[in-house]
């Protein structure tokens, strides 16, 4: 690929790139949130957009998460397709009420006579020291609800191009952005493929083991398998990118390939996406499986503030690869 | 209740058929939860029938109507159809939600019918975003939000009135005060109980008004929708009303005297219309006798279809919880 295709872009440009092709591709849609408009978004993603397309379609919210949340499903089902701006996934508990009760049901409580094409962002994760009412991953807590759909982007194509089919889609869709992913920057091609948001996709080939995470413990993961391969491990990298529905098809063709599973996850262990993961493979799997499905996981403690606790809090390259060399039985 | 001279003698008498209407079908439903045709949580409308009724004469087939669980009568004022109604509430395919809701959840995408919202205060916020759209769209219409007393303790009720009155956006806020929040009275879960007080407090114009007086509610609700409708920011009514019957059938109505709730009786809205409308000579035993039966020949038409109805099969269990394209009735919008 030659230099002149390709743009240096970061995860969050990437994202406000996104808005402005679906704002200027279609009239009806809109972003609102706290703070999206005159400051810029919390975390910068909306920077400029309100300059360009106005205070009607940018749209700065009062801190009533439930009200703008619950805005965004009736204005959806009004015929518009809102980009509503959580700024965190802790503020989203004010807005529960919207999301579970309303936007995962109406659709099928009415007997599927109203969709409700509405597009829910939020910031997820840790990695920032902003301490325990900031940081913590629920993006397993919304996987968990029928009715809604539930995206991370993890790569700058995702974070670029996940957005347009999100916004086709008649249902719910919740896109969970990494907070240590903002500043991640590399090459995009321009005008590049659009993606799907039904598949997981694998992000590094490899026999030995299969890794399975999301957002924004792919890089973790990477980190990790490229250690491992220095010492002859050879793992599968896969990127879940949609986390409802799971794409179970894909996870167990590379179990099948590679006879062992170990799943990243930043969410705490008991009752997280890993452990469902975790049971799909032995429901799906179980006789293609060398050793049992291990985890790497958030340690079960609200989220500490000080760098080293926090670190030792959150999966890191070198627990995986323990527990991957753990796992093949390796003495390094 | 007093009836002008100059009330139309065929308008009194469709209000009178509209609450009549709601208070039989009401009536009715008990007999058949009784009998368990109908299960799950039913609450009943009977004693605050003048409020739907007064409210629906004042919007129009393309305004929006976003009720709670205590929706029966707003839907059969609005034109949900009876039969679709009851259908729902025995869980069949013909029901207006193809029985996935009950009673707690009518919708009925045809009327602009937008449930049946059963979390007290939950549908305050989509009214808001019902009324974005049209702002963002250049529609002029009217989104109707009722509500009870109690939800107006929640956080919700609040954010909604603020985004609505910061956003000029074309919402009729429509309070029920039945003065209970469930079995608790107002004095006990409110330190302002002056609900019009609070409201205006968000720089909306606020109405108190009798709600078991259906003209009166009649005439609030025309000038609140043309100040909404006209204007382009939302308005506020609070109906004073009463139930008659208990929250649900699960209700022993422990919290509140006999005494009370036989004077609040003395004030039943069908009742007075009646009286109004004879004393104005615009009504006769006659006319009541042809409306009841009329209404009686359409509930039993309603039941019928209900008892007429399919179960979906087991099979379509998990339909509907996302959106199908192909659905018969189409997105609504």
């Amino acid at each position: 690929m030659s230099v002149a295709d390709t743009i240096t872009i970061t995860y969050r440009e990437a994202l406000r790139e996104a808005i402005r092709e679906a704002m200027l591709a279609d009239e009806r849609v809109f972003l609102m949130g706290e703070d999206v408009g005159a400051y810029g978004g919390s975390f910068g993603v909306s920077k400029g957009l309100l300059a360009e397309f106005g205070p009607e379609r940018i749209r700065d919210t009062p801190l009533s998460e439930s009200a703008f949340v619950g805005a965004g499903i009736g204005s959806a089902m009004g015929g518009m397709r809102p980009i509503v701006e959580v700024m965190t996934v802790n503020f989203c508990l004010l807005a529960l009420d919207q999301i579970m009760n309303n936007a995962a049901t109406i659709t099928h409580m009415s007997g599927g006579q109203f969709a409700i094409p509405l597009v829910i962002r939020m910031t997820t994760g840790a990695g920032r020291q902003v301490a325990a009412q900031h940081s913590h991953s629920l993006e397993g807590w919304l996987a968990h609800i029928p009715g809604l759909k539930v995206l991370a982007p993890a790569t700058l194509a995702d974070a670029r191009r996940m957005l347009t089919p999100a916004l086709a889609d008649p249902n719910p869709v919740l896109i969970f952005e990494h907070g240590s992913l903002y500043n991640m920057e590399g090459e995009l091609r321009a005008g590049g493929a659009a993606v799907d948001i039904e598949h997981a996709a694998i992000r590094r080939d490899g026999g030995d083991v299969t890794l399975v995470t999301y957002g924004g413990t792919l890089p973790t993961t990477l980190t990790a398998a490229d250690e491992l391969a220095g010492s002859g491990i050879d793992a599968e990298v896969i990127d879940l990118r949609v986390l409802r529905p799971l794409d179970d098809a894909t996870v167990m063709a590379s179990v099948a390939r590679t006879h062992r599973a170990v799943i990243i996850d930043e969410g705490w262990r008991s009752g997280s996406l890993a452990a469902e993961i975790s049971a799909r493979i032995m429901e799906q799997a179980f006789y293609e499986l060398d050793a049992p499905v291990a985890r790497v996981c958030s340690a079960e403690v609200p989220m500490p503030y000080p760098a080293h606790l926090e670190r030792a809090a959150l999966p890191q390259p070198d627990a995986v690869v323990a527990e991957v060399r753990r796992m093949v039985g390796a003495d390094v | 209740m007093s009836v002008p001279a100059s009330l139309d003698r065929d308008h009194g008498h469709l209000l009178l058929r509209q609450m009549l209407l709601i208070r039989r079908f009401e009536e009715k439903c008990v007999e058949l939860y009784s009998a368990t045709k109908i299960r799950g949580f039913l609450h009943l409308y009977i004693g605050e029938e003048a409020v739907a009724v007064g409210v629906m004469q004042a919007l129009d087939p393309q305004d929006t109507i976003v009720a709670t669980y205590r929706e029966h009568g707003h839907a059969l004022v609005r034109g949900v159809s009876p039969g679709s109604i009851m259908a729902e509430m025995y869980g069949k395919v013909e029901g207006c939600s193809r029985g996935r809701g009950g009673s707690m959840h009518l919708f009925d995408a045809a009327t602009r019918f937008f449930g049946g919202n059963a979390i007290v205060g939950g549908g305050l916020p989509l009214a808001v975003g019902l009324a974005l759209a049209d702002r963002l769209q250049g529609r002029e219409r009217v989104t109707a939000c009722f509500f009870g007393d109690g939800a107006v303790a929640e956080g919700e009720f609040h954010e909604s009135m603020n985004l609505a009155a910061l956003w000029n956006l074309p919402v009729l806020f429509c309070c029920e005060n039945n003065r209970y929040a469930m079995g608790t009275a107002i004095e006990r879960y409110e330190s302002e109980t002056d609900l019009a007080l609070k409201a205006a407090s968000y720089e909306m114009t606020a109405w108190s008004v009798d709600g078991m007086d259906v003209l009166a509610v009649e005439d609030a609700a025309r000038k609140a929708a043309a100040e909404v409708r006209d204007g382009g920011r939302p308005c506020f009514l609070e109906l004073k009303t009463y139930r008659f019957r208990a929250h649900s059938m699960y209700d022993p109505d422990l919290y509140r005297t006999k005494e009370e709730i036989e004077s609040w009786k003395q004030h039943d809205p069908i009742p007075a219309l009646i009286a109004g409308l004879r004393s104005a000579e615009l009504l006769s035993d006659e006319d009541v006798a042809r409306l009841e039966q009329e209404i009686a020949q359409e509930i039993e038409a309603a039941i019928a279809f209900a008892e007429a109805g399919t179960f979906e099969p087991v099979e379509e269990l998990e339909r509907f919880v996302y959106y199908e394209p192909t659905h018969p009735e189409g997105e609504a919008l």
